[in-house]
């Protein structure tokens, strides 16, 4: 196997990922619009004082996020497990690991990242100022893609389980705790002039740290799900 | 020597002759699990002082809930290095392991946090507070409940053990990125922050022994009953094998 034919391989799994889901739109905006709803609620649920909403708005995008970025893995690997897809993905000569970064990669374009787009909107309404939007830009931007990949191996253990929904739920949501801790709290630190400086640099390695080993597990625990 | 061993592990990882090793074991450490309890909890009513510094009687829960924090941490490494030897060797004797001592591991820590809960009202005035130790074992429970749902989810019991296996080494991993990233938070948000340096300094020894000699009565109950619930596990995934066939019907 030339090195090429792994880069053409990895790029057409992309590709048809990205196609399959501009053919159904509906599946892309559901993810967002729960983002946008979720966010919508807060100021329902807890008054519409600007102070408290401007202190716990970091804290509310980013749970927000977490849970419609878990909410869309459950099609990360399920319509292609049903039509028999993912088992001539496994009978590839490829690494399993780099098709599996690919279709992450995918995921993450199609429900990471135009939460990302959208959350400085959102973040306008909680009343955050301009440096605190950015800076919130960047944390979701550094964010979001480390979950979608912690969020593969879930899917990939609880693929074409009944229930499978919430259970990934449990296993993944634990696994994201430090992706958010560090994620809102770079508003809170920065605003306490502390600066953010720490809080991205050690989201920078979340994000390298689960893109070695994330796909790594996916791909084992796919193989022990198709056995 | 090294040879030797080898032979010996390697003799025992078989589900059929782990079985009745295990049966003879589990008398051994019920009972000194048993007989440690009881001299631990006499250190702890009788002889330890009834003030620590300026903690009343109410102190004495440490002798519970300190040693079963330690076994809530200690069983999720033993758990995830059977797991993790099942995954690399492939060994069904480990697999078993690991799903045997989930359930105990998760009651550790529900029993130290509720503990935890009670002995926290009287000294700091609430039942909870958001103090990086207890937020780190509350996930701790959450990975543990996790593991078994994922087990309980699945019905082929080779892809169940194997799949939680997984899910605990990737936890394993995961669990000091948590504990130090929520120990940062709660620094950050500067929270209520317990340190029992000061406590230490005056412990009393005989506080210091109770403790660890129900930490070994702890140890040792685990060691019983995973035994109890592993056999218990050879019967059900062994069942269509022949020997376990030849044992059910010469007991019946």
């Amino acid at each position: 196997m030339s090195e090429s034919s792994l880069l053409l391989a990895s790029r057409s799994m992309l590709v048809r990922d990205l196609t399959l889901a501009m053919r159904r739109k509906a599946d892309v905006l559901t993810t967002l619009f729960f983002f946008l709803i979720v966010v919508s609620l807060f100021p329902l649920g807890v008054g519409p004082q600007m102070e408290m909403l401007r202190g716990i708005a970091p804290g509310v995008i980013w749970v927000a996020a977490l849970l419609a970025s878990m909410l869309s893995l459950g099609r990360l690997f399920s319509d292609d497990y049903q039509d028999g897809t993912l088992e001539q993905i496994l009978l590839e000569p490829h690494p399993l690991s780099v098709l599996v970064l690919s279709k992450v990669l995918a995921h993450w374009l199609l429900s990471g990242l135009p939460l990302v787009i959208f959350s400085p909107l959102l973040a306008m309404q909680l009343g955050l100022d301009g440096e605190a939007i950015v800076l919130l830009l960047i944390t979701l931007m550094l964010g979001t893609p480390a979950l979608s990949l912690i969020g593969a191996v879930g899917a990939a253990l609880t693929l074409g389980l009944r229930g499978g929904g919430v259970l990934i739920s449990l296993l993944v949501l634990p696994l994201y705790i430090p992706i958010l801790i560090f994620g809102a709290g770079a508003v809170e630190s920065q605003n306490a002039g502390l600066g953010a400086q720490a809080h991205l640099s050690i989201l920078g390695a979340f994000l390298m740290l689960t893109l070695v080993f994330a796909p790594i597990s996916t791909a084992t625990a796919l193989r022990i799900s198709m056995d | 020597m090294g040879f030797k061993n080898s032979v010996i592990w390697l003799y025992f990882s078989s589900p059929r002759n782990f079985y009745p090793f295990a049966g003879k074991l589990i008398p051994w450490f019920g009972w000194l699990a048993a007989v440690l309890m009881i001299i631990g909890l006499y250190i702890g009513f009788f002889v330890a002082p009834p003030v620590l510094s300026d903690q009343k009687e109410y102190y004495v829960i440490i002798f519970i809930h300190v040693p079963a924090a330690w076994m809530s941490m200690f069983i999720y490494i033993i758990m995830s290095l059977y797991a993790f030897i099942a995954l690399v060797w492939n060994i069904k004797m480990s697999e078993m392991m690991a799903t045997a001592l989930a359930p105990t591991g998760a009651m550790f820590t529900f029993l130290a946090l509720w503990t935890g809960a009670l002995w926290g009202r009287p000294s700091w005035g609430a039942y909870w507070v958001w103090d990086a130790r207890l937020t780190s074992e509350l996930i701790l429970l959450f990975l543990y409940i996790g593991f078994m749902s994922l087990q309980s989810a699945i019905d082929d019991p080779r892809r169940a053990a194997r799949a939680s296996g997984l899910l605990a080494v990737v936890g394993a991993i995961n669990v000091p990125i948590i504990y130090f990233s929520v120990r940062w938070w709660n620094t950050l948000h500067q929270g209520f922050s317990v340190q029992p340096a000061q406590t230490q300094q005056l412990m009393d020894p005989s506080i210091k022994w109770g403790m660890l000699i129900l930490a070994l009565a702890f140890w040792m109950y685990t060691i019983a009953v995973v035994l109890y619930r592993v056999r218990t596990i050879i019967l059900e995934r062994e069942r269509q094998t022949t020997w376990v066939q030849e044992l059910v019907s010469s007991k019946s």
